[in-house]
């Protein structure tokens, strides 16, 4: 399959493996993997923020550079959900409404590309440790995703998953919103870490980026030693 | 920035710091969760309930107007008298008229969160009505002077040692740590209560237009002595509270009771059709039903998040929501708090004061899931803040997401931003965490990401050039 690779911003900017991952697990797949050129932000900053137009001028931009795509795959539940639940909201009774609702049908999370459509929940993957998992919102809330990701884990040769109490509680970084109401933000981080602490582990693991950057921005700052790596980092571990 | 939202950042900063009731909370509500589970799993299909109730609902908020005439005609029949309050003022004035032409003298009142929110104690104190409120946990806030922290547990923010204080000073008890003596307290000043009082307030969980009765589901059986024993019985509802039929209520009431407290059902359940009839023995001479609006009637007008209307008060989505969890019930400065409050009330008290809740939430979405009428709850607060900047935009962020959807657009300055990020990056180094620190919302409390010294288009153009 010829599959066009969505990079969400700040993966782009800040944690350039985790795309690498992506193209090496997709590769090893056997599946050509091309990233289009002129793709940037998704738009969610100004749309979560009630800044609709500039949000609509951002989305037209990734919009273009995925018209001619066969699939998108990203890897992060946030950036997906905005493409796949949002663009169609963003777009309704605009000019481009058909072509937000073409690219929101093509598009899929990684995971969620690899198990459901890919079928596979074995990548050959091999990484030594405990890790436990956490389930950011926007997958798990607005794309269903659940189970994929631990079908991904579980078959990764010499990974122990153990499951946290909290993994379906919200990390506190919701965009802005951890900045703009940053004690709150950081309250909601201190109960996530303290329930990843409490597992043994000694990585949590996401498909999300962003969660990872709240979570290990305070584990950091503790100086825990639990690392936080994208389920794409694990997938491409040999 | 109004006030209110000054208030907000204030108050939420204060409770997110009493880090020992943060874990108080979240303790009682671990108890809540599992109780709560275990009934969902009593019924065939959540989820098809959830459905149901939701389609119910909406027949009820997109008829409003056929099924509370229909309320009113049943009722009435039986010789209760409706009162259609447009707004608090109407609906306090119309109480305190009745009170006064009847000469009374105490007033008791069952629970009823549409009281807090026209300020009904108040008004009626003013006027010199004594108002004792009989539920146990909206008599403990008002013994402490304090509004209700949650839509259905007012005091779950007290301990027991802070309740027995309270008795303590108040009504001069013994102390002590059991909450079977704690309630024995209360119900020996509740019992002389009742039989003084000629006036009894409530609210009502439903109003059934098909047989004209309201119902009102309890555990502490407070609200039938509220409603039967003093000569007049005032309930007080908000007109979005009207049930089609009376079948109906056996899906809402275990429904309630199961999202509300995790129970199968709330241990008393009655229905109330008018005041005593001929041959009945007893019951209250008078019954009235004042039926209040107050903007409920523009959010039946926004067709997309009328919706909101369908809510039963269970207080679910306060329950499974990590910032009510973490910031409690009075950060938020309203009488509904958690996230049905940051969706209703920008249109029950205005928008431009009360956007920052809408703005106050990382829209993970544990509410929409949680609540059983299914309002989209997390999608409204995304409505209200795109509402907010077409009302009244802020013009740094305006600049900010102008600037930055230009810049989406031109890849060449798109590098270029970053390239100054890259640059300024070993700078902030020297101030990072500092009261200089321009990111310290961020840095305080978490470290700050590097920007890689190459970006991954970057490196792609590298390695495999272009396209591919």
């Amino acid at each position: 399959m010829r599959i066009s690779l969505f990079v969400p911003c700040f993966i782009d900017q800040l944690y350039p493996n985790v795309a690498w991952s992506v193209v090496r697990v997709l590769e090893g797949l056997g599946h050509e993997v091309i990233f289009p050129q002129g793709q940037s932000c998704c738009g969610q900053p100004p749309f979560n923020s009630g800044y609709w137009d500039e949000a609509r001028s951002a989305a037209l931009v990734t919009m273009r550079a995925f018209r001619d795509a066969e699939v998108v795959v990203g890897p992060s539940g946030s950036c997906v959900t905005m493409i796949k639940v949002f663009y169609p909201d963003l777009f309704k009774g605009q000019p481009e409404e058909l072509e937000a609702r073409e690219l929101a049908a093509k598009t899929h999370e990684f995971s969620s590309f690899l198990v459901n459509v890919l079928g596979i929940s074995d990548v050959g993957a091999k990484f030594e440790g405990k890790v436990t998992f956490h389930d950011g919102c926007h997958g798990l809330r607005e794309l269903g995703i659940k189970k994929e990701p631990r079908v991904l884990l579980e078959k990764v040769k010499g990974l122990e998953l153990i499951e946290m109490n909290e993994a379906e509680t919200c990390c506190g970084f919701g965009g802005t919103f951890a900045v703009k109401f940053a004690t709150i933000s950081t309250a909601m981080d201190e109960v996530k870490c303290a329930s990843i602490l409490e597992t043994g582990v000694n990585t949590v693991v996401s498909n999300d980026s962003s969660c990872l950057m709240q979570i290990r921005g305070m584990l950091e700052k503790e100086g825990s030693k639990v690392r936080g790596l994208h389920l794409a980092e694990i997938l491409a571990s040999r | 920035m109004p006030a209110q939202s000054t208030d907000f950042q204030t108050l939420s900063r204060r409770y997110t710091a009493d880090k020992p009731l943060r874990a108080f909370i979240r303790k009682a509500l671990g108890g809540y969760y599992q109780k709560r589970d275990e009934n969902k799993s009593n019924f065939q299909d959540w989820q098809g309930a959830r459905d149901l109730a939701a389609e119910i609902k909406y027949e009820a908020v997109n008829h409003l107007e056929d099924y509370l005439l229909e309320f009113e005609a049943k009722i009435t029949a039986r010789g209760a008298k409706v009162f259609w309050a447009p707004d608090a003022e109407a609906a306090r004035n119309y109480i305190l008229q009745v009170a006064k032409e009847n000469g009374v003298r105490a007033i008791i009142k069952s629970k009823t969160m549409t009281s807090e929110e026209i300020h009904l104690n108040h008004a009626l104190e003013k006027e010199g009505f004594g108002v004792i409120e009989s539920d146990l946990g909206e008599y403990i806030v008002q013994l402490r002077e304090e509004p209700p922290f949650h839509l259905v547990f007012p005091a779950m923010h007290l301990t027991r040692g802070q309740i027995s204080e309270l008795f303590e000073e108040k009504l001069g008890s013994e102390p002590t740590d059991e909450p079977e003596k704690l309630t024995m307290i209360a119900r020996d000043v509740m019992r002389s209560k009742y039989c003084e009082a000629d006036m009894g307030i409530s609210g009502a969980n439903f109003a059934v237009a098909e047989t004209g009765m309201i119902s009102i589901t309890e555990n502490e059986g407070n609200a039938r002595l509220t409603t039967s024993l003093p000569r007049i019985h005032v309930a007080l509802l908000g007109i979005e509270k009207v049930l089609p039929h009376l079948e109906d209520l056996s899906l809402f009431l275990p429904m309630l009771a199961t999202a509300g407290a995790g129970q199968t059902m709330t241990c008393y359940n009655t229905m109330y059709g008018g005041p005593r009839q001929p041959g009945e023995p007893d019951g209250p001479e008078q019954m009235h039903v004042v039926l209040l609006d107050n903007r409920r009637t523009e959010l039946l007008a926004d067709a997309e998040q009328r919706d909101a209307l369908g809510c039963i008060r269970c207080g679910a989505c306060l329950n499974v929501c990590p910032i009510f969890k973490n910031i409690g019930g009075y950060s938020y400065g309203t009488t509904y708090g958690g996230p049905i409050g940051s969706v209703i009330t920008p249109h029950l008290r205005g928008l431009k004061d009360w956007k920052h809740l809408s703005a106050a939430s990382s829209l993970c979405g544990a509410c929409t899931e949680a609540c059983p009428v299914k309002i989209d709850l997390h999608h409204h607060l995304l409505q209200n803040r795109r509402n907010g900047v077409k009302a009244s935009p802020s013009p740094f962020e305006k600049l900010t997401y102008g600037g930055f959807s230009v810049m989406m657009g031109h890849p060449l300055l798109y590098r270029f931003a970053i390239k100054i990020g890259r640059f300024f990056q070993p700078l902030h180094d020297l101030v990072n965490g500092t009261f200089l620190d321009p990111l310290r919302a961020w840095t305080s409390s978490r470290k700050l990401p590097k920007l890689a010294s190459t970006s991954f288009q970057e490196q792609w153009k590298k390695e495999r050039g272009g396209e591919k």
